[in-house]
């Protein structure tokens, strides 16, 4: 598919402030892309340079093949949503979505009929003459997305268009954006500081932080091959364990010793310090006879359950490296089903496995925590 | 930018600039045609005249530059001394009490579940549609040496301390009030719920949760108090007698003496603490907006017979208090000869008989608040519009909030004076504005700038700030979203500002006193220089038409609010 929207090089500063450094990438046509980061990250400024509410400092920004760097965001080919919603107060739910289709001069009988045709499509017929404070939250999203609609434009923009909606209702819209948006075939891109909502919604995800993309990848790539430890931190739940490498074959854990695997050999420098991360649901308990082999042939590590959180679908068992009372907690989920087989209790001390595909090694940041700590 | 760097600078700046303009888009043009023609008039007519008074005060009187020599000059003279002790004495007197007066009265309308809440308010708001000269007046009639009452106090004299203080004390109660009603009312009701979760007594509960909810209020309005009553020049004028204030000074030494270089100097004395209490009153406003967000709950009062009953005792005798002053001011227009023919009749309204000017001193006013409510109307929303809602040219419009903000630290006196020197220059180009209506209608307009601009900003920041984006994005040039969302949306706030004008430029003395000629004379005027010519009863008669119009206004603007309300505000039901 070709290149839809192309930024080349971007920079934008404040003053002395850098919200943009050097932001170069591409998106196809009808690709959905969420750019997600914390706050402040510069996700929401440069979607507002896409639609040329903030002048970038320097950089170009194509779209379908023409520069529109400089062009005022009227003369640009987008819609755009906010959190805030920003309907037009006075106007109904009929005039909100019209106004922009009879100011470009469509006739009023055929406004009508694009009108009808676009309540349909968010289900609000019932609600054409109401005004937007008379609706609910989700409601006013749903007729701010289609008054972004209505003029057929080439680039959705969305901006945190489900951050002010209550969790149940925020599933729900989030569905039906994604299967507008399929429908439609229209180009998107959405910013959000929700990773669950990115991962859900987007075709790929542009992770960002203090002004420079980090990784940008199927929401599967980011989740299971985090490119850096701020992604590896901050999409989903990471633990970070400290391990030394002992030789080409062996790795330490606490007082446990490890075989290396192979995802993992390039790392194998006998004495490298480093973090192994490995996300919850990467963790397995180890079955209770087990426990006392001291070969430990099943590469576990033995840890002492400090708490049980039933989540519903599954337990979160925060666990402690056993005799490490400074180290930090290992986040473990067992599903519901097997945390009834396993029979957990607190205080209990049991040994923790890991699935060898989905380990990574980040670069230690541990000393730097503790010589901060011991002062 | 490149574009401007690479050709020669000297003979290529002016097609640079037309290249420049050349590749705004219409919007940018439109934003930054209103955004200069708001910074020309805020130049020309605050910067400019404010400037020129200052350079003056150290020049003298022909024109030589003679340093500090007129400050010291002015301070050798014990008489300053005593103008300014006059002053802050007075200053701080009608600052504490009614501070105090509307502080209650305020609690009694906001907290208490009282009958005729309705009238209480409107009799506690209604000075504010008098001049300041009429409660003068009116306190003569009641005080004076022919006075009804005088035997009240106690041989003393009113014309002096008492009366400037009694006559202040009315004019400024209604401002205080309004910004402690608005304080008061934001109040959040989970305070008092805690504080009764935690058994504290109704007594305690005042000083713990609402003396401390309304602290910033209070300071605000003290402030602002203190500033009008250093700022007034009317009342002075009127009951002074020999009590000397430094803006009555200003007045005997531009019109008594035409020495300009002193008044200039008297004039900064009384810039500085209007400069100092608007710096306090910026930092106490932003304080004041933390207090109470979205999340939090109105306080509803329940009824509760003592506390209701106090109030509502208080309520009536303030009441009557400004029935009796606006009634005496109204008896005394209609006493034939006072007093030594009380008979009723409408003498004092035949103005034509009383002096040259006759009638036209009223319609001239009427004139004058017509122009300034029309257009400080436009200009202010507009330029607010402008200054809150544009996406380009961020310095300038900066710059512009900025300098929307210093007329309300320009006491009227110090600006008009400022008028004076800028545009009573033969050399200025703008010389043939001196006298004439539209300088009035422009220093008006200037000298209440500030709350109409403050208005519409705070009308302007309930709208969300991405409706300006959203517009843009279905192509909806800005001036068809200002006309089509934002002015409707706007509307009660737009006259409001227009009322407020209208109002104010009717009863306004202070810096129209120096700018009037004989065709443009306003009413307000008229009544000072009647009273002085002894024709009490005449300037009495026109403070009264003075406050008939300003009613007027004020229920025009009731029925306007009403008119548009179906029609423009219909959304905001649930």
């Amino acid at each position: 598919m070709q290149t839809y929207l192309h930024i080349d090089n971007v920079i934008k500063q404040f003053g002395q402030f850098t919200a943009l450094q050097q932001i170069s990438f591409s998106i196809k046509q009808g690709e959905f892309v969420c750019f997600l980061g914390p706050s402040g990250c510069g996700k929401t400024t440069l979607l507002r340079s896409i639609a040329g509410l903030e002048p970038v400092t320097s950089g170009a920004i194509f779209q379908a093949g023409k520069e529109i760097t400089h062009l005022p965001p009227e003369q640009r080919d987008f819609g755009i949503v906010f959190q805030s919603y920003a309907l037009f107060p006075n106007l109904t739910v009929q005039d909100n979505i019209a106004i922009g289709l009879s100011n470009q001069g469509v006739a009023a009988l055929e406004c009508n009929q694009l009108v009808d045709k676009w309540l349909k499509m968010i289900g609000l017929q019932s609600e054409a003459y109401k005004y937007p404070n008379q609706l609910s939250g989700g409601q006013q999203q749903r007729v701010a997305l289609a008054r972004a609609l209505a003029l057929s434009p080439g680039l959705l923009l969305l901006d945190e268009p489900l951050s002010a909606l209550d969790a149940k209702v925020r599933t729900h819209l989030r569905e039906e954006i994604c299967q507008l948006q399929r429908k439609l075939g229209i180009t998107t891109v959405m910013v959000t500081h929700d990773q669950e909502e990115a991962l859900a919604m987007a075709d790929r995800i542009v992770v960002m932080n203090d002004g420079v993309i980090e990784q940008i990848g199927t929401p599967q790539e980011i989740y299971e091959k985090p490119a850096s430890r701020f992604v590896a931190d901050f999409v989903g739940t990471m633990n970070f364990i400290p391990t030394s490498m002992i030789d080409n074959n062996l790795m330490r854990i606490g007082e446990d010793l490890l075989s290396v695997p192979e995802s993992l050999q390039e790392l194998a420098i006998s004495g490298c310090m480093f973090d192994l991360a490995v996300r919850p649901e990467s963790l397995y308990f180890c079955a209770v006879e087990k426990a006392n082999d001291l070969n430990n042939k099943d590469n576990s590590i033995a840890v002492n359950i400090e708490s049980i959180e039933f989540q519903g679908a599954y337990c979160q068992v925060e666990c402690r490296l056993w005799d490490d009372f400074s180290a930090s907690s290992i986040y473990v989920n067992v599903p519901i089903r097997e945390a009834r087989k396993l029979n957990l209790s607190l205080q209990e001390s049991r040994r923790i496995g890991f699935d060898n595909t989905q380990l990574h090694a980040y670069p230690s940041i541990r000393k730097a925590v503790k010589a901060v700590i011991a002062a | 930018m490149s574009v401007i760097s690479m050709s020669p600078p000297k003979p290529s700046q002016k097609p640079s600039v037309l290249n420049t303009l050349k590749k705004l888009s219409r919007e940018q043009l439109i934003l930054l045609l209103s955004l200069s023609i708001v910074a020309l008039v805020l130049i020309i007519f605050v910067v400019a005249p404010l400037w020129a008074m200052l350079r003056s005060s150290v020049l003298d009187s022909d024109g030589v530059f003679v340093g500090l020599a007129n400050f010291r000059h002015y301070f050798e003279s014990a008489s300053v001394w005593h103008s300014l002790t006059n002053t802050f004495t007075l200053g701080i007197t009608v600052m504490l009490v009614v501070g105090s007066l509307a502080f209650f009265y305020a609690y009694a309308l906001t907290r208490s579940c009282m009958p005729y809440k309705g009238l209480f308010k409107v009799l506690g708001m209604a000075p504010i549609l008098a001049p300041s000269l009429l409660p003068a007046i009116s306190l003569i009639y009641l005080f004076g040496t022919q006075g009804v009452a005088k035997e009240v106090l106690l041989g003393h004299s009113v014309y002096g301390f008492i009366g400037i203080a009694l006559g202040l004390i009315f004019w400024t109660f209604p401002h205080a009030l309004m910004i402690l009603s608005t304080s008061l009312r934001t109040s959040d009701a989970r305070l008092y719920e805690s504080a009764r979760a935690l058994k504290m007594s109704p007594f305690k509960t005042f000083f713990i949760v609402t003396l401390p909810a309304a602290k910033y209020g209070l300071i605000s309005t003290l402030i602002v108090i203190f500033t009008l009553v250093v700022c007034d020049f009317g009342v002075a004028k009127v009951i002074g007698g020999s009590y000397n204030v430094l803006a009555t000074d200003i007045f005997k030494q531009v019109v008594g003496q035409q020495n300009f270089s002193m008044a200039a100097v008297t004039s900064l004395l009384l810039l500085l603490p209007a400069l100092l209490a608007f710096v306090v009153d910026r930092w106490v406003q932003k304080k004041q907006q933390n207090l109470f967000d979205s999340r939090s709950v109105p306080y509803q009062p329940s009824p509760e017979p003592v506390r209701d009953g106090i109030c509502f005792a208080y309520c009536a005798i303030i009441s009557i208090a400004v029935l009796v002053v606006l009634g005496m001011a109204v008896y005394g227009s209609l006493v034939t000869f006072w007093p030594w023919n009380k008979a009723l009749s409408f003498n004092n309204y035949n103005f034509a008989e009383m002096s040259t000017y006759g009638w036209s001193p009223f319609w001239n006013s009427i004139e004058l608040a017509s122009w300034t409510a029309l257009l400080g109307t436009v200009l202010i929303f507009v330029g607010a519009y402008s200054m809150e809602k544009g996406r380009d040219f961020t310095p300038l419009r900066r710059f512009l909030q900025m300098l929307s903000v210093l007329p309300m630290a320009v006491p009227g006196m110090v600006l008009g004076l400022g008028y004076i020197f800028f545009f009573n220059d033969v050399n200025n180009p703008l010389n043939f504005l001196y006298g004439s209506m539209l300088l009035l209608v422009l220093n008006t307009l200037i000298h209440y700038y500030t709350v109409g601009h403050m208005t519409a900003i705070a009308a302007l920041k309930q709208l969300p700030a991405e409706l300006e984006a959203s517009a843009a994005s279905i192509k909806l040039p800005q001036y068809k979203l200002f006309w089509k969302v934002t002015l409707p949306v706007c509307l009660p706030a737009v006259f409001d500002i227009g009322a407020y004008l209208f109002i104010n430029a009717l009863t306004t003395t202070s810096a129209v006193v120096f700018l009037y000629s004989t065709d443009t004379i306003p009413a307000s005027v008229s009544v000072l220089n009647m009273d002085d010519a002894g024709q009490t009863g005449s300037a009495a008669a026109m403070a009264v038409m003075i406050m008939i119009a300003a009613i007027l206004a004020k229920l025009t603007h009731l029925l306007l609010d009403k008119l548009f309300e179906g029609s423009t505000q219909a959304w905001r039901k649930r």
